[in-house]
């Protein structure tokens, strides 16, 4: 699962003119000090019929600071690098076609903005990742407003920082996972803001590994083959406000630290391996008011501690939430769980979690004292969750007379289902 | 055909005045009502009255039908005295005992929803779903009660049978399902089950109806049997035939027994 | 009119008919008596089809009973009691039976006014008296005037006034040349309605013929003597 990092370096490969490169090194000097006293960057503009045709052309004369405007038509071209802090703006959605040559934009200066184009036709490649736009050991890149189609990677940041990947729209026609590539996808980066994009059809929607301090916001990941989001070994990062629907496998969050998860939805994640949030070995992080829909399995925790999971809508999941018993010191409070097939599954009698404070659907219980809080615990844990737990065929007996009366029985007389696992004060009334 | 819908037509005038028939509509009324009364959420009222109608709607409608048919027989020699054949009399009262009950269990439980809420797209295909089975439900239960009716000249034995059916299929059956499950735990047990749940009539309205409530669940396990039958319109189909077969199949079965009974 | 031969009835072990051939003549009235359980009423239900003979023939009108339901439209039957759907309006219960025939109800008018109807008959049956329910029995019986009309233990547990009325009404279908089928076992109404009578006891014919023949072969008078004089003389 984890990629190797990509052997890009810029004009490694450009090897024939060691001479001019360094012509065009000290030219680039000239230029930005020329550049940097005059208070007026140079726009160069690209057309089809006019004075500068392409890009690579463009690119080869812009200044550092300049910015290239180009104008609506559809260039063929790719390897495009970018090597200078240039504005590169896209007027009237002029389409850049790879026409399965290889990547698109790579960029290796800082400052570098790319807006308004239509990316697409990046082959898939099993040697190399290609992408639409590839920032490699950069910072402080915009990209912004872009449309990203059919292409293998959208965009992949590695071994960078400070960038900005805003509403661009990622539209991938991917349908098998080993030639589908990852919407936008962080390697080795930090201090990165993905914000109001929107990406389907992809392998990942949004891809992160190694990636620390970086915010995941307002996006929508929806519609991707394998997960919305893939988030591994990225600790401090925060995602909110976004929107995962009907990902292959929903959202996994794995071996990560201090993860805040905040206000998104999580919805339509169906099948087997099918998870609303997936969370492995992830220590000390939070989950707080996100909605949680239609899925197989809202939240799934394996080997995860001290996760903090409140103030969350759990609505018509096949499981709310299962928690292996390998968690520690977890804390479900004042979440909604309504309509759930099954609203809390585990694979043990013990529990080493705390639930408190919920509303569940499924309460029967009375609240005398009138305190908002029913005066029976509730144990969310039916026998019969227990029982399609290890006869997973079992499921076809769902909602009949029989499953609810064993249920009931048990209810009355506790034996198999664990007892620890009960939320003391169950809510009367749902939160929302 | 004329002659059965006749008949049959009569038999709704009857059972619209009737005190039991009223009741019918009403019990359903009233728990449809209490339900939205008691909780806020449309969502949960389907999935409570789900289980309240795969609960009651077959016992309410055999016991229906078994007390209809043995009380109704001297209105049978009436109208067999007449040059009218069996199978008409048969159908025809068998025709409009369920569109009677089927009229009273979606007004019972239809009403309050156009009364209570305004209805979403979604909620009114889930109803639907709900009113459809339901009416699938009543129409064969009542069909084995004038099957087991007209086997069984007793009236006790006829009740006590009626009682047995439902028992069975509503809970025993379930029972034996499940420890066959335990029991066999190690083989492909995907397609047998779902030979199993077609089989019990109550069990097919359940999981038919489960596409709208548990859908998520179902999918959750890992069969690609189980998934190509809740995933695709192929266990519509044959959940739509087995439940037409239950109707049938009693039906006719009761017609010839009902050809060559001495009443 | 009617022609019964070898006829048995068997219900799982017990025989209900045994060998019963009899025949009918058109424009007679039969007395069918005995005492109850043997047999009497299982050989009217199996003239209206409603029982299925286990052996042996029966021919009505010219037409051989095989299961097809022609042959009743020229029977009307008066059952034992009088029962109806009870939610269902006398006028309804007329209309059903209307609804199952072609020919128009020639008589329905008539007997409603004769039996004094009309308004009763807008009422649900259930709120009508036993009488009054023999009555509308009695109306759809004759109101497509019949060939051949059938009446089950039709004097049991009659007011005196119904009672009259009933005999009258057997009187009219006498009288009209109709054929007229009765089984009771109060014997004292037979003595002033059939013509012939027919004996069945356990299952079998003891005697079937006019009455002038019974009580001339018994030497007595009334009827119920009669019968009682042949029995005694069976068993001994």
């Amino acid at each position: 699962m984890t990629r190797r990092p990509p052997s890009y370096r810029a004009g490694q490969s450009d090897r024939q003119g060691g001479f001019f490169r360094h012509i065009a090194g000290v030219l680039t000097l000239v230029c930005l000090i020329i550049g940097s006293k005059s208070t007026v960057a140079a726009v160069i503009t690209v057309q089809p019929g006019g004075a500068i045709q392409t890009l690579s052309e463009a690119l080869l004369l812009a200044m550092p600071g300049d910015t290239v405007h180009v104008e609506s038509g559809t260039y063929i071209e790719s390897n495009l690098r970018v090597v200078k802090p240039l504005a590169l703006i896209g007027n009237g959605w002029p389409v850049v076609d790879a026409a399965g040559r290889g990547p698109i934009f790579e960029v290796t200066a800082a400052n570098v903005v790319i807006s308004g184009f239509e990316l697409r036709g990046v082959p898939v490649s099993f040697v190399k990742e290609h992408a639409a736009i590839l920032l490699s050991e950069t910072e402080n890149c915009d990209i912004r407003d872009n449309r990203f189609v059919d292409n293998f990677f959208a965009v992949y940041l590695a071994h960078s920082k400070r960038c900005r990947i805003i509403r661009n729209s990622i539209v991938g026609s991917a349908t098998e996972l080993t030639s589908a590539g990852n919407g936008v996808h962080m390697w080795y980066c930090r201090d990165i803001a993905v914000q109001d994009n929107q990406i389907h059809g992809q392998r990942d929607g949004i891809y992160l590994e190694f990636v620390t301090h970086s915010t995941i916001s307002g996006n929508d990941s929806s519609d991707n083959l394998r997960y919305g989001l893939h988030f591994m070994f990225s600790d401090s990062c925060r995602y909110e406000k976004n929107r995962f629907a009907r990902n292959g496998a929903g959202v996994a969050v794995m071996y990560t630290s201090q993860v805040d998860m905040l206000e998104n939805t999580f919805e339509d994640s169906w099948g087997g391996a099918s998870y609303g949030l997936l969370l492995k070995d992830i220590r000390d992080s939070r989950v707080l008011g996100n909605v949680i829909t239609r899925n197989s399995v809202g939240i799934y925790l394996e080997g995860s501690d001290r996760i903090v999971i409140e103030a969350n809508q759990f609505h018509a999941n096949g499981w709310a939430i299962k928690i292996m018993a390998n968690c520690v010191g977890s804390k479900v409070t004042g979440n909604d769980f309504i309509d759930n097939s099954f609203q809390v599954a585990t694979n043990s009698r013990q529990s080493f979690s705390e639930f408190d404070g919920n509303y569940w659907s499924t309460y029967h219980g009375y609240d005398l004292d009138r305190d908002g809080f029913g005066d029976m615990p509730y144990r969310p844990v039916s026998l019969y969750s227990l029982i399609v737990e290890s006869e997973p065929a079992t499921m076809v007996l769902i909602r009949s007379l029989l499953v609810d009366l064993l249920n009931l029985a048990e209810r009355i007389m506790p034996t198999l289902t664990p007892e620890a696992l009960a939320d003391t004060k169950p809510r009367m009334k749902p939160i929302s | 055909m004329r002659l059965s819908l006749h008949i049959g037509w009569y038999a709704i005038r009857d059972v619209a005045r009737n005190r039991w028939g009223l009741l019918y509509t009403a019990f359903f009324l009233v728990v449809t009502v209490g339900l939205f009364q008691l909780q806020a959420q449309s969502a949960k009222v389907a999935v409570s009255l789900m289980s309240i109608c795969l609960f009651l709607i077959p016992l309410v409608s055999s016991l229906f039908g078994t007390i209809y048919f043995y009380n109704s027989r001297e209105f049978v020699e009436l109208v067999l005295t007449q040059p009218v054949n069996r199978r008409t009399v048969y159908f025809g009262m068998f025709c409009g005992l369920g569109a009677s009950l089927v009229a009273g269990f979606i007004l019972g439980v239809g009403l309050p929803y156009l009364f209570f809420m305004t209805i979403s797209q979604e909620q009114l295909l889930s109803l639907l779903l709900l009113l459809a089975v339901g009416s699938f439900l009543t129409v064969i239960f009542l069909a084995i009660s004038f099957l087991l009716a007209t086997i069984l000249d007793d009236r006790g034995k006829g009740l006590a049978a009626i009682l047995g059916v439902w028992l069975f299929t509503a809970l025993v059956y379930d029972g034996l399902v499940m420890l066959a499950t335990m029991a066999f735990s190690d083989y492909p047990l995907e397609t047998p089950l779902l030979i199993a749940v077609v089989t019990n009539p109550i069990d097919l309205a359940r999981v038919t109806l489960l596409v709208q409530t548990d859908w998520a669940a179902l999918m959750g396990y890992t069969g690609a049997v189980f998934n190509r039958f809740f995933g695709t319109s192929l266990g519509v189909s044959i959940a739509v035939v087995a439940l037409c077969l239950w109707i049938v199949t009693p039906v006719l079965i009761g017609l010839r027994q009902f050809r060559h009974k001495d009443l | 009119m009617i022609e019964i031969s070898n006829l048995h009835k068997r219900f799982s072990k017990f025989v209900a008919l045994h060998d019963v051939s009899l025949s009918i003549k058109r424009g007679s009235v039969t007395g069918i008596i005995g005492p109850n359980g043997s047999g009497k009423s299982t050989l009217i239900k199996c003239l209206l089809g409603l029982v299925n003979p286990t052996s042996g023939t029966i021919t009505i009108n010219g037409s051989v009973l095989d299961g097809a339901c022609d042959y009743r439209q020229s029977i009307g039957y008066v059952p034992q009691i009088a029962r109806f759907p009870q939610d269902l309006t006398g006028n309804e219960i007329i209309d059903i039976v209307k609804g199952l025939r072609k020919e128009p109800a020639t008589l329905e008018r008539e007997l409603v006014e004769r039996f004094d109807l009309r308004h009763e008959l807008a009422k649900r049956t259930r709120a009508l008296s036993g009488g009054t329910r023999q009555k509308l029995s009695m109306v759809l019986a004759g109101m497509y005037d019949p060939e051949l009309l059938i009446l089950d233990e039709p004097t049991a547990g009659l007011d005196p006034v119904s009672n009259i009325r009933l005999k009258q009404f057997i009187a009219d279908h006498r009288d009209q040349k109709r054929t007229v089928l009765v089984t009771t076992h109060i014997m004292s109404d037979l003595d002033e309605m059939a013509d012939e009578v027919v004996i069945i006891i356990d299952g079998r014919i003891r005697f079937a013929g006019p009455i002038r023949e019974l009580k001339l072969q018994t030497g007595e008078l009334r009827l119920e003597v009669a019968v009682a004089r042949l029995l005694e003389r069976e068993a001994a």
